[in-house]
């Protein structure tokens, strides 16, 4: 990459020595997060307590018990979800050159919605680990929605079509996951999926999700190169000897993965996949070896964040977070759209 | 093509449009029919012409009069207001894809009736002929926003902007609707959920006159406005070469259709699709002359709203799935069978 980062157009320039400032910045911001999360909510607990809780834990402490069993599972699901859906998003941006890619948005949420609202709906008491494995299936089943019917469409695979399949793809899986979970009365388990929300994470589902997250951002960490390649357009990228086909597949299996598994804990949260990589581009440069981390980084400090205000803004209750992530999300995603030349050209 | 040809061509046309017309409205009285025999407590065929003649039983009269009548009353009403607007939307916009409920319109109309729910202790003594008023604003409100984001100068309204504002506009009153929801006491939630996804809830005699006033004021301007549609449908170069005043038209059209969207949603809830598949249905049959095509359009949207409904009832008795899922689950294919042959 040394070629591309010694050129002069800023719009190729990579910046080395800011994303290693991000991540270690982002990553001394992300525990400092981290513990806040665990303090804040309906039983202030001391930042002291905390340290306590995590390393000298006392069985007889009740404030360590809603630590270990309540806090800190949420707050590590909300750093793996983040960091799982800004990856995926950064991955689907870089490998189809499509600014406006996100999971929500391309219908991959949505899919893994239907897989659960099946379910429990029609196999009710099925292990979280299978669940896991049909909402990653979800998934699949809504990308190749999309870009089949971005793929046999007379005008070809605009981003701005592909959008827009995403958006009724994804109205059409919700409209039959709320008939399924009307009919069958499930409606309490799954209420969670459509607003978005982590309040639910307990361990086991940390315990099962967290291998497949971890091990899918570090396999997007390995191809991360091949994306800078991709990135630039899948001719170059053969010119400069990459195997376009086995990278995409390999990609698409690492998005499925991650996107499938961040929902199956927290339902459907949208924009992070959108926002944290152009946030991420726009600070570290094109390169997808600094851009993929730094989206990790982001992505799990925007969720530990926005979990924290969840909590704060109407206590008692709790607001979901995909709700207040898409006031943040819905102007960034305009903004994107009206700069898209499908738009400008009607 | 000589010039005799043409006067025949237009005949034939308009005949063909009052037959199609003619067969949507016997399909609507059909289903009327059949509809008023399915649900929870079943009534014959026989009982049900009995009844309505004044000689049922007092329960077979409850039943019928009181709450499925009203109902049925109100998804055909719905139904032709929704498929008019949508044709108007399309018409004006020149968009094969435009519906209020894939605008964003839909959602904005429930963001204004949410909000004055959260704030009124109880949605069952709602004031009634308050919500469409309500309604009218929150759509009025989006639809303003929609044009004026997607709206460049010399090129007119954008349409596939036009969409990617309406689906990011819809996503951000959802989310700031899920947010308000939040304040709503358990038993409000309840109503308003199945509300927004398109229940037709507001079953009652009361709700049929709430709505009627806007569909009978605002149709026939609609209807008699249908040439200046014709005419704007050519483009704004074309239209306003041909003499029309382009944005009074446009404006009073697009109010009407606004006005149009928000009274149904107060009534009907958030019901997408019908805006969409209604006019195209009807375009392929009476073809795209405005005369003919918003009165076919309102009775297929009609038909439309009519059939779901009864199928949302019927199919998984006794519980009953709303009305807007079984459209969703019909339309949004269509709208993908739609984007994958426009060329946009």
């Amino acid at each position: 990459m040394s070629t591309l980062s010694s050129s002069t157009k800023s719009r190729y320039r990579t910046r080395p020595v800011m994303a290693t400032l991000i991540l270690f910045g982002g990553g001394v911001l992300l525990l400092f997060a981290i513990g806040l999360s665990i303090s804040v909510g309906l039983a202030d607990i001391k930042l002291s307590t905390v340290w306590d809780a995590l390393f000298h834990f006392q069985a007889g402490q009740q404030k360590h018990h809603i630590i270990m069993e309540l806090r800190l599972p949420r707050t590590l699901a909300a750093a793996l979800v983040g960091a799982a859906l800004a990856v995926a998003g950064a991955i689907m941006q870089g490998m189809t050159r499509n600014p406006m890619a996100d999971s929500g948005l391309l219908g991959l949420n949505a899919g893994a919605g239907l897989a659960l609202a099946i379910c429990f709906a029609l196999m009710p008491g099925t292990p979280f680990l299978l669940m896991m494995f049909y909402s990653c299936l979800g998934a699949g089943l809504g990308a190749g929605l999309v870009f089949g019917i971005g793929t046999l469409s007379k005008g070809g695979m605009s981003p701005v079509r592909l959008t827009l399949a995403g958006a009724a793809v994804g109205m059409l899986f919700t409209a039959i996951s709320e008939g399924l979970t009307l009919f069958f009365r499930v409606g309490q388990d799954l209420a969670f999926w459509y607003a978005g929300a982590i309040s639910g994470a307990n361990w086991l589902q940390v315990k099962m999700v967290s291998p497949w997250i971890i091990v899918g951002l570090v396999a997007a960490l390995f191809i991360s190169k091949s994306i800078t390649l991709l990135s630039l357009g899948e001719d170059v990228a053969t010119g400069l000897g990459q195997r376009t086909g086995l990278i995409k597949v390999v990609g698409l299996i690492i998005v499925l993965v991650l996107a499938g598994s961040a929902v199956s804990i927290v339902g459907a949260i949208g924009f992070v996949g959108l926002m944290i990589p152009h946030i991420s581009r726009f600070l570290v440069g094109v390169d997808y070896r600094w851009i993929i981390p730094s989206s990790a980084l982001l992505g799990s400090l925007l969720l530990v964040f926005a979990d924290i205000l969840a909590r704060m803004v109407n206590p008692p209750q709790e607001t979901p977070i995909g709700a207040l992530i898409a006031v943040i999300g819905v102007p960034f995603f305009l903004y994107l759209a009206l700069k898209q030349k499908g738009g400008m050209e009607g | 093509m000589n010039r005799g040809t043409i006067p025949l061509q237009l005949k034939q046309r308009a005949r063909r449009a009052y037959i199609v017309q003619l067969i949507f409205a016997v399909l609507i009285v059909a289903v009327f029919v059949l509809s008023m025999n399915i649900g929870a407590m079943p009534l014959a065929p026989k009982d049900v012409i009995k009844t309505l003649f004044g000689f049922g039983t007092e329960k077979q009269e409850l039943t019928l009069f009181i709450f499925r009548l009203p109902r049925i009353v109100i998804s055909v009403l719905i139904g032709m207001g929704m498929a008019v607007a949508g044709c108007i939307f399309q018409g004006i916009s020149r968009n094969p894809l435009a519906d209020s409920g894939v605008l964003g319109i839909n959602a904005g109309a429930g963001l204004a009736v949410t909000l004055f729910i959260s704030f009124y202790p109880s949605i069952a003594n709602a004031p009634v002929y308050l919500m469409p008023v309500l309604a009218l604003f929150g759509a009025a409100g989006t639809a303003t926003l929609i044009y004026l984001l997607s709206y460049k100068k010399n090129y007119g309204l954008l349409p596939i902007r036009m969409i990617l504002v309406g689906i990011a506009v819809a996503s951000g009153i959802n989310a700031a609707m899920i947010i308000l929801q939040l304040r709503l006491k358990p038993e409000n939630f309840q109503l308003l959920q199945i509300w927004l996804v398109g229940s037709i809830w507001g079953s009652s005699w009361k709700h049929v006159i709430a709505l009627l006033p806007w569909l009978l004021i605002l149709l026939p301007y609609i209807f008699m406005k249908s040439r200046a549609l014709n005419v704007l449908n050519l483009g704004d170069q074309t239209a306003s070469g041909l003499g029309i005043s382009l944005e009074r038209s446009r404006l009073g059209l697009l109010a009407a259709a606004v006005g149009l969207t928000g009274a149904c949603v107060a009534v009907g809830g958030g019901i997408s699709f019908v805006g969409l598949i209604a006019p195209h249905l009807a375009r392929r049959l009476v073809g795209p002359r405005h005369e003919y095509l918003l009165p076919a359009s309102a009775l297929a949207g009609g038909l439309l709203i009519i059939v779901g409904d009864t199928l949302a009832r019927w199919v998984l008795q006794p519980s009953e799935i709303p009305t807007g899922i079984v459209v969703a689950i019909v339309g949004a294919p269509y709208f993908l069978y739609l984007l994958m042959k426009s060329r946009v």
